[in-house]
């Protein structure tokens, strides 16, 4: 199992990435998933969801999980 | 309720007079609440000649769903129709659409309001706009 890393809007061009998998051995919130593929700290305002739902970065993470960065949301 | 997220442009008049004539229940909605949210042709101080609308496909839907479903309990609506568009847009499409139905009007107007307040601040979509001058992301809503 692994965990997938998506990323969406100006933070996938900072990124350079749409989307990532990682192995999930260490990883034990969305913060260190973060950690884990950039070297940056995360903006204040990033937004991040865990299985297509909004969670904070200290939520916990496990194999098999969609893990998602994003900036604010700008629809309407 | 209906929640649909469109590639391509749609008439909002036609759908919310389609919406009342297959999905309410005759007799029932006594007020029909409509926001329309339409591309402008300029945004802070620039000329803007189109736009690319992003979105997380699954959960912008989920999220929508959850709106919609949240705000006919919460006003006790007889029913609720959004729509939104993704992809290439030039100013003047229609965006976003969001109709709130009830049997008296203060339910329909604060459901309607309610609804696109939340869209606006939770639901997963971005805009990267098109100007004379190069393109840039849009970082924030204008306030309400």
């Amino acid at each position: 199992m692994a965990i997938q890393i998506r990323f969406f809007a100006s933070l996938r061009e900072r990124v350079g990435h749409t989307s990532l998998s990682i192995d999930g051995d260490g990883i034990g919130s969305a913060r260190d998933v973060w950690h884990a593929v950039s070297d940056q700290s995360p903006d204040e305002e990033m937004l991040v969801a865990i299985n297509k739902s909004y969670a904070d970065l200290d939520r916990a993470v496990q194999d098999g999980d969609e893990v998602a960065f994003f900036p604010p949301v700008t629809g309407g | 309720m209906r929640v649909e997220i469109r590639e391509s442009a749609f008439d909002p008049w036609i759908e919310v007079s389609e919406f009342r004539r297959t999905q309410l229940a005759i007799g029932k909605a006594g007020a029909s609440a409509v926001f329309v949210g339409t591309m402008r042709d300029f945004n802070e101080g620039d000329d803007v000649t189109s736009m690319v609308l992003e979105h997380y496909p699954g959960m912008t839907e989920r999220q929508l769903e959850d709106m919609t479903r949240e705000a006919i309990a919460a006003h006790q609506l007889e029913d609720a129709l959004v729509i939104h568009r993704v992809g290439n847009i030039v100013p003047g499409d229609d965006i976003v659409l969001v109709a709130a139905f009830s049997a008296h009007r203060k339910a329909a107007f604060d459901a309607c309001r309610a609804m696109m307040e939340t869209l606006k601040s939770t639901a997963p979509f971005w805009k990267k706009e098109t100007l004379t001058s190069g393109e840039r992301w849009v970082e924030k809503n204008t306030a309400g």
